[in-house]
């Protein structure tokens, strides 16, 4: 039993080290975001945090309109997910549990295409929104996520497991219509995938980069589009870059880490089916 | 989100009263056949229009002459397929793609799989393991490379540092072609590593016991097993992170661009420009033609790829069996 025992030391010891190498950069860039640059260039380089974040947050503001991306940031990424998890469910439904002519091919046409890249289709995406007259506004990043397939493909994989048809049978018998079912069977039944597939969809919406850095302003930006501004401006100003950094990390790594189980649970039970 | 109901032939919320039954019929009839169409019709139509419809219409631009200042576009046949492919930064762009993709998923792939294989047993502090294994997953992409960038940093880079503390001298990370594509693929993997282990983990939960415990009994050990028993066992879903990973790896972007504090050659010798990058750096000059048959041969080349794995993971298991 010994050397099970110190088998499983080992395996303890190797994730703490693993799990050191994979905040440490986190770690670094709070320590680097609350120096000087001047404390930077000295040798040993600052290892712990000192004392003006706030002073090089202020800067931050000055420098880009980070309030204004941080609100952009959240209208974004919270439409997009409120009507991922809202369209997703209702398609989800449908493939999963209703039986109508086209629903293979559909379904079929609908998986096929996660696997297709964005950048595919970026350019004639560009030109619509220029007709549109979308270009620089918010319209531009919201309406073309507005759904996806992965949220449809992830939906119809939970509710054809959890949602029991003799549930739907029973509501039928006792004279429901379709929307009402989805009303008092599905949408009680679909909640936990739902949120798990909200928060995805809201990581993936805040931390998008390239399709707003195409169609949005420095005057306009979502968070990623300011600090990418940031780092391209004022490369040498290093604490300020990754204060802004920080700023625009932190909240979404709190909520994880808050929520990171579920999270968790969601991305797994969705891989093993993928 | 109620009143954000899909139109659809409405029946009655409540049949109330006493109607003729055929009318309840019919409207019951409408109700099964039309309205799971109803339910579906939202998501294709925003598909279609900002999904299907443009990576259609891409092939399209690709075969003109097409600017966005002009209203004119002339039809060119192939030619922008001709031109780039006997360009040459578009060859150096596809080299470093791979070169970068390939440094990233092989380390990373090894990597995730024996931390899944780690985790794949009772453990404490389960939770804590994979909460920091996704923390980098969470952090954004443009976060990712703005920290890199300063650890990678020639001068006050902690990397360096730490290099020139053990007496050698510190590195230009960003100027030479095999250091660049190192430090791109360090992000990549610091990124995705967590995240590839814990799909694999969810496909090692759903081996059966009975399998390691033959194993145990036979005296395999815990390599032998990862190496005998998992990996035969979840190869669909290895198969599955590998494809993923290389669309993955073929659209890399962002850090490329902000590793070279924004400038679009990706390095002064277009040591790390990726084919994404040198797609971006030809739609910036507006020449929409040319960079839609860009992003085609991007498609193509991950086409390929897939192909070239689906053959690989037919044959791996044809071998076992």
């Amino acid at each position: 039993m010994t050397g099970r025992r110190v088998n499983n030391r080992l395996t303890y010891l190797t994730l703490t080290a693993v799990a050191f190498f994979f905040t440490i950069p986190l770690y670094y860039s709070i320590v680097v975001a609350s120096r000087d640059n001047a404390s930077l260039a000295s040798v040993p380089p600052p290892l712990f945090p000192g004392g003006n974040f706030f002073e090089n947050v202020s800067r931050v503001f000055d420098t880009v309109p980070f309030g204004l991306a941080m609100l952009n940031s959240v209208l974004v990424a919270g439409t997009i997910s409120i009507s991922v998890m809202f369209f997703s469910t209702l398609a989800g439904f449908a493939f999963a549990k209703l039986r109508f002519r086209g629903r293979n091919i559909l379904l079929l046409m609908t998986v096929g295409t996660m696997m297709v890249p964005t950048l595919a289709g970026i350019i004639p995406l560009y030109i619509l929104m220029v007709k549109l007259e979308w270009v620089g506004s918010l319209y531009a990043v919201v309406v073309p996520a507005l759904v996806n397939a992965f949220g449809v493909f992830f939906m119809t994989q939970f509710l054809s497991r959890a949602l029991p048809t003799e549930l739907l049978e029973a509501g039928r018998v006792d004279g429901c219509t379709t929307w009402g079912l989805v009303w008092h069977v599905v949408f009680p039944a679909a909640r936990p995938a739902a949120a798990v597939l909200g928060m995805l969809t809201f990581m993936t919406a805040w931390n998008d980069y390239m399709w707003p850095l195409m169609v949005l302003t420095p005057e306009n930006p979502t968070v990623q589009v300011a600090l990418s501004t940031l780092a391209a401006g004022y490369v040498n100003d290093y604490v300020m870059g990754l204060a802004g950094t920080a700023l625009g990390t932190l909240p979404l790594v709190i909520v994880f880490a808050l929520l990171g189980k579920h999270i968790i649970g969601g991305i797994m039970q969705g891989a093993v089916k993928g | 989100m109620a009143t954000r109901a899909p139109e659809r032939a409405a029946p009655p919320r409540r049949p109330g009263g006493k109607r003729r039954l055929t009318a309840r019929h019919w409207r019951h009839t409408v109700d099964v056949k039309a309205s799971p169409y109803a339910y579906v019709a939202p998501f294709f139509l925003l598909f279609c229009a900002f999904g299907l419809f443009p990576i259609g219409y891409t092939l399209w631009v690709s075969l003109h002459e097409w600017t966005l200042l002009d209203d004119e576009h002339t039809f060119v046949g192939l030619e922008n397929f001709r031109v780039l492919l006997a360009d040459s930064y578009f060859w150096n762009a596809t080299f470093n793609t791979l070169s970068i993709g390939l440094l990233s998923m092989l380390p990373q792939l090894l990597l995730a799989l024996w931390l899944a294989h780690l985790l794949n047993r009772p453990l404490r502090a389960q939770n804590f393991f994979r909460i920091t294994l996704l923390l980098p997953n969470v952090t954004s992409v443009v976060a990712v490379v703005v920290i890199f960038s300063q650890i990678f940093g020639r001068d006050f880079g902690l990397i360096n540092w730490v290099i020139t503390s053990f007496g050698f001298d510190g590195i230009a990370w960003r100027d030479g072609t095999l250091s660049s594509h190192v430090a791109i693929s360090t992000m990549i993997m610091w990124r995705w590593t967590g995240y590839n282990a814990l799909i694999l983990l969810a496909a090692m939960q759903a081996v059966p016991r009975e399998l390691y415990e033959a194993a145990t009994i036979d005296g395999a050990s815990s390599f032998t097993q990862l190496r005998k028993v998992t990996v035969p066992m979840i190869r669909p879903t290895i198969a599955f992170v590998v494809i993923t990973s290389t669309i993955g790896s073929m659209q890399i972007f962002a850090e490329p661009l902000l590793f070279g504090a924004y400038t679009l050659t990706g390095g002064q010798d277009r040591q790390y420009q990726t084919l994404s990058l040198f797609f971006y750096e030809n739609y910036m000059r507006l020449d929409f033609g040319f960079s839609s048959a860009i992003s085609w041969m991007i498609f193509v080349f991950i086409l390929i790829i897939a192909g070239i794995n689906y053959l690989l993971t037919n044959r791996m298991k044809g071998s076992i069996r």
